[in-house]
């Protein structure tokens, strides 16, 4: 279909008190050509609203670009259905608000911006979806509570589930304790456990099919479309997925390790695993003779919150132990019971529970340090304590004495060198393949057949969590997500909340890859990359770059995109030397040609050019809020917001600098443990690409403080003043870019 | 009965709507819940009843254990219901009543005026002009703002806002003439919408324990002594200090400070359970002032260090600070010399002494009371004795966020998320 552009200018909210509106609108009809402007006081409004839509009818309009507010302001007023590609071009926040009115700086800025957003309606398209033919079956992997959950819930709503479990039952952990903390009011009573009734309920289920004593072989393809290899004692079989649930659980922190504490030195030293157990089974008696108990310690954080061990809590330990204090009052009631802890870590109304534990006869809880757990010449265990509320020193002897041990997640690596470190997977894998290769495909579940690793990476300790605070289900492989103590230490109750979080997560993921659209951070985009495979060198930039992992490599290392894994942030074609990949409404070219439609003054008029791209996340938002707080700072900048700072191509540096802009400003979101960034790496690559930059600006003979890259976070609206204007200090400093106007 | 229409429309006037979801309150969970929902195709509700979304998320500075700033999820969660059809968004609405079962409810919205309609563009003339100052909600009621006001730069919907006290104000009549674009209507009335709905979250949210309760610990007697909620404000660059931090008698930088943990928490007689994210909060805050003032004390009061999981690298942070003093012990008693420096009496559990101790400023780390406490759904819901609404596994109305049980923001939204399939599944018979 013919492209037939209209450019809406809005004189609205002091827009036209600050520019000369009809030298703008002549920009846009005379020297960019564009068949139909328009002026108006108020477009957001609907008669501003009826007037483009009125154009869309009669005058064949279908790329509509409202030169108003910010983006982000009134999407749903401009709304124009599929057929028409909406753009926006902010002269509101970024320029009539932020800007001297009646300036020429100003109303050259503004003139720019027209300029850019006409340049890049041009260059672009509208983002129609790649339909594939996809499954809405999910996997879930692990069926044990989390796992059982998963399948359960997304059966009740609806969809079919394959559950894989690698025991010859279902049930997991949940199956040996025999009751549970409480979650009901007035949560003092312990609750059954086991979960028979859940496990029927499962297998009754003609939405979910079973595969028991069954492990993952591989997993390729992607979203919508994934094969997983099962195999069994039968062999091999082959199923067809959506997305993936891991639910694999966890194991306890290996006790051997913790000869301090007197495991493995006495008998009558156990687990807190093993306690369990045996309240399931025998009755809780003294492992070495059978004799009954008159007394036992729990010891709290045995091998937790320890950089020898685990660093980290598993926070439901001190919860189990509380447990376990009532279990032992129901088999001996007499019995002396201590409890030696760092801190008792009952949260919420679990602090009720706590309370009732504390309340009962016989029991002591003391805060103290363990300085040695050794066998007794009486049979009994002693306890050398430290540092307690009973004391500086003491020492009880017990006939049991039961560790709190942790929970390790079920990807975690076991025989790591370092087993404190914060190690991501790639590094764990990394490490063991180098020692034994296969190692690491003995201990990998979901055995993923991508270029960029087996499992799921890691966020710390092994845990494949979500970076996000704010979007906790988000994994760095799109269409699999990770729930339960898999992706860190949690109750059961928790577990079944995040079973059916995950559940909804991967339905989510079904659904929208059915429609070739995309998945958090930019739900709903429909736009997808294209690879012009005849230009590339296979330099394998973009498939180790990738956050996501959505481009695997033949022997060759020809790029192999799976589309439905890509989140649309671009940083392949930031990372691409070839420039050989697109998305219909967003390219390289894009932003090329939104470079060249700026009017760069020569030398002699003394008004230097800056070009920021700008991370439209976190540091649009901030301009924009900056804007409405009315702060003002200089008209030399002109912005480009990018999906993410990753997709930021070299060759715009040079198309810029070539162009004769005087500097280059990049800003996007934090890098770092803490990082920020949607898109995982963007900024961090960034700024690692900053050295190719360097390189460029060496050969060109200009100078490096042309180019700066900034951390903002959207609450750094107040930065940006400062930003703006310092660089433009810099750029005084270092002159005019001796190839303008060349 | 009305279709139900996207948000683009969400200013026609419709006497009843039709979605799949109902949820009530527009914070993280409510938001959350919303979205998430939309997200696998089934029309949602949203309804709050303050003037925008976002909730006590929006007005935080930040969340630990990244210290990020809460505005960023919600950018991407506005971004999100933006692009989406399939929620609308009904702000200064309350639920006056539900009728109906799982699978069919039948919910009456009461809508507040606004006062200003769809047309406002927020160029800020009105409230140039306004006369009147009200206090600011969002501040926690440490500032003021004009009584036509944009709630805050992240407000959804973005628009003003006239505070009902004021609006039959002749003083108002000025403001409505200022705006070029006839959005200000101040006789606009309430109106009732009906909700037909499968299924209804109740994500309500949460308040502070009441500080001027703890009669001991010299809230609102003492200058200096002031709640961790309102320490977000000081702290964030839209506060009441633009984000200083300082001694609120006199504005002298903080030499001292005193995090005062659990204080009516843990307590038989103001709230007996723990509200889990107030020790990591308070290390939180204190990060903040570290930030301003790289040799300051900062003393925290404890009993138990509650942060669990890998929040525990998070309080390695804290201990590694060597201007950081853990003192194990409750504050009993707060009071004030007379230059208003602030005195924490406190036992020590350790050595049973009772210690003393001055500092410039003293946070006291209050609890979350659920709204649902004294505000329940208006139909029968188990709750516990706490006000927390009990799952009980049953279809019918279902708690997320601090409903539930108090949370930080990541088990907010993994509640949200959980409760959000369990509505659905309600909705549907499953």
């Amino acid at each position: 279909m013919e492209k037939r552009t209209g450019v809406y200018i809005c004189r609205g909210c002091d827009i036209g008190n600050a520019l000369d509106i009809e030298k703008l609108s002549e920009v846009a009809s005379t020297e960019m050509k564009v068949p139909v402007c328009r002026v108006h006081d108020a477009l957001c409004n609907a008669e501003g609203v009826g007037l483009i839509k009125a154009d869309i009818a009669n005058e064949g309009i279908n790329r509509a670009v409202v030169a108003a507010c910010s983006p982000r302001m009134f999407a749903e007023a401009f709304e124009f259905g599929a057929d028409v590609l909406t753009d926006r071009i902010n002269l509101r926040e970024q320029v009539a608000w932020s800007h001297e009115p009646n300036d020429e700086d100003t109303q050259m800025l503004a003139e720019d911006q027209v300029r850019m957003g006409v340049a890049r309606v041009a260059a672009v398209g509208p983002a129609q979806a790649d339909i594939q033919k996809t499954t809405k079956t999910l996997m879930v992997i692990g069926g044990g509570v989390t796992g059982l959950n998963a399948a359960k819930s997304a059966a009740a709503a609806g969809y079919a589930v394959t559950l894989v479990e690698k025991e010859d039952r279902l049930g997991g952990w949940a199956n040996r304790f025999r009751s549970v903390f409480p979650k009901h009011p007035p949560y003092t009573e312990l609750e059954v456990g086991g979960c028979e009734v859940l496990v029927e309920a499962v297998e009754a289920d003609p939405n979910i099919t079973v595969h028991k004593s069954t492990t993952v072989k591989k997993t390729s393809g992607q979203p919508g479309q994934f094969l997983v290899e099962l195999v069994n004692n039968a062999g091999v079989s082959e199923v067809n997925v959506g997305a993936i649930v891991l639910a694999a659980g966890w194991k306890p922190y290996d006790a051997t390790k913790l000869s301090h504490l007197g495991y493995g030195v006495s008998r009558d030293v156990i687990t807190n695993i093993e306690m369990e157990d045996m309240v399931a089974n025998s009755g809780i008696r003294r492992p070495s003779d059978g004799k009954p108990i008159a007394s036992v310690a729990f010891i709290q954080c045995a091998g937790s919150r320890d950089e020898e061990h685990l660093p980290y809590c598993s926070s439901v330990c001190c919860r189990v132990s509380l447990k376990q204090v009532l279990y032992v009052r129901e088999q001996h009631p007499g019995a002396k019971i201590y409890v030696i802890y760092k801190d008792i870590r009952s949260p919420a109304q679990y602090e009720q529970f706590y309370t009732h534990v504390q309340a009962e006869d016989n029991v002591f809880f003391t805060k103290g340090e363990i300085e040695g757990v050794t066998p007794a010449s009486d049979g009994r265990v002693t306890l050398a304590i430290q540092d307690t509320l009973l004391g500086k020193h003491i020492e009880i002897n017990a006939d049991l004495v039961v560790l709190a041990t942790g929970m390790v997640p079920a990807t975690r690596i076991e025989e790591v060198a370092n087993p404190g470190a914060a190690e991501s997977t790639e590094e764990q894998m990394a490490g063991d393949a180098a020692e034994s290769p296969d190692k690491a495909s003995a201990e990998s579940i979901l055995n993923l057949a991508y270029r960029q690793g087996r499992d799921l990476p890691t966020l710390k300790y092994g845990f494949p969590d979500s970076h996000f605070i704010c979007f906790p289900y988000e994994t760095r492989r799109t269409g699999i997500y990770a729930a339960g103590a898999v992706r860190s230490p949690m109750d059961i109750s928790s577990c079944v909340t995040d079973a059916a979080g995950a559940a909804l997560k991967s339905i989510q993921a079904v659904e929208s890859v059915s429609r070739g659209a995309a998945l958090h951070p930019r739900a709903g985009d429909l736009s997808y990359p294209a690879f012009l495979m005849q230009k590339c060198t296979q330099c394998k930039r973009c498939t180790e770059e990738c956050p996501f992992g959505a481009i695997d490599e033949d022997e060759k290392g020809t790029p192999r995109p799976n589309v439905l894994r890509c989140r649309r942030c671009g940083v392949c074609f930031g990372a691409c030397p070839e420039r050989i990949i697109s998305f219909e409404n967003y390219s390289v070219n894009m932003v090329s040609q939104m470079i060249k439609a700026i009017h760069v003054p020569d030398e002699f008029e003394e008004k230097p050019r800056i070009l920021a791209f700008v991370c439209e996340n976190d540091g649009i938002p901030s301009i924009d809020m900056a804007g409405a707080l009315r702060l003002r700072y200089n008209a030399m900048a002109r912005i480009i917001p990018l999906r993410c700072l990753g997709s930021m191509n070299a060759v715009w540096v040079s198309d810029a600098l070539s162009s004769g802009f005087d500097g280059v400003l990049l800003i996007g979101c934090k890098s770092g443990d803490d990082y920020q960034c949607h898109f995982v790496r963007g900024s961090e690559l960034a700024a690692s690409r900053m050295g190719n930059v360097r390189e460029k600006l060496k050969q060109l003979a200009l100078e490096e403080e042309r180019v700066e890259i900034h951390e903002v976070d959207i609450s750094d609206c107040r930065r940006i003043p400062k930003i703006m204007n310092d660089f433009l200090e810099v750029i005084e400093t270092v002159g005019p870019n001796p190839y303008k106007g060349m | 009965m009305a279709e139900f229409e996207p948000i683009a429309s969400q200013d026609t006037i419709v006497d009843a709507i039709g979605a799949d979801m109902l949820v009530v309150g527009g914070g993280i969970a409510g938001m959350t819940a919303a979205i998430e929902t939309a997200e696998i195709g089934k029309r949602v509700i949203l309804v709050e009843r303050s003037p925008s979304l976002g909730g006590r998320v929006a007005a935080m500075h930040r969340y630990f254990p990244k210290i990020c700033p809460p505005q960023c999820g919600i950018e991407i969660n506005l971004r999100r219901m933006r692009a989406n059809p399939n929620v609308r968004v009904l702000t200064l609405a309350e639920v006056e009543s539900i009728a109906g079962a799982p699978g069919d409810y039948e919910v009456q919205v009461k809508l507040k005026p606004r006062f200003v309609n769809h047309n406002c563009t927020c160029c800020g003339e009105c409230e140039a002009v306004c006369e009147i100052e009200r206090e600011d909600d969002y501040n926690q009621g440490l500032a003021k703002t004009k009584a036509i006001y944009l709630p805050h730069l992240m407000a959804y919907p973005h628009r003003y806002v006239v505070d009902p006290a004021y609006a039959g104000d002749e003083r108002m009549r000025k403001c409505a003439e200022a705006c070029r674009y006839g959005a200000i209507e101040l006789d606009m009335p309430s109106r009732m919408v009906t909700a037909r709905v499968g299924a209804v979250v109740w994500a309500t949210g949460w308040k502070p324990y009441d500080a001027t309760k703890l009669e001991t610990l010299g809230f609102g007697k003492c200058a200096n002594v002031i709640t961790n909620v309102m320490m977000e404000r000081y702290a964030s660059s839209d506060g009441p200090t633009a984000g200083k931090i300082v001694r609120l008698s006199d504005g002298a930088e903080i030499k001292k400070i005193g995090f005062v943990q659990f204080a009516g928490s843990r307590d038989e007689h103001h709230l007996p359970y723990c509200s889990s994210v107030c020790c990591l909060a308070s290390m939180k805050q204190a990060t903040y002032v570290r930030e301003r003032y790289p040799d300051a004390e900062i003393h925290f009061f404890y009993i138990d260090v509650r942060s669990p999981g890998r929040m525990e690298e998070f309080y390695r942070k804290a201990q590694a600070d060597n201007r950081f003093f853990f003192h194990r012990g409750k504050v009993g008693k707060i009071t004030e010399n007379a230059d208003e420096t602030v005195v924490l009496e406190a036992e020590n559990t350790l050595t049973g002494a009772v210690t003393s101790l001055e500092v410039d400023l003293a946070v006291l780390a209050v609890g979350m009371v659920p709204n649902t406490a004294d505000e329940p759904p208006p139909t029968d819901v188990p709750r516990d004795e706490f006000g927390f609404m009990v799952a009980d596994g049953a279809a019918g109305i279902v708690g997320a966020g601090v409903t539930s049980r108090p949370f930080d923001v990541a088990a907010a939204v993994q509640d949200a998320t959980g409760a959000a399939l369990k509505a659905i599944s309600t909705g549907t018979g499953g």
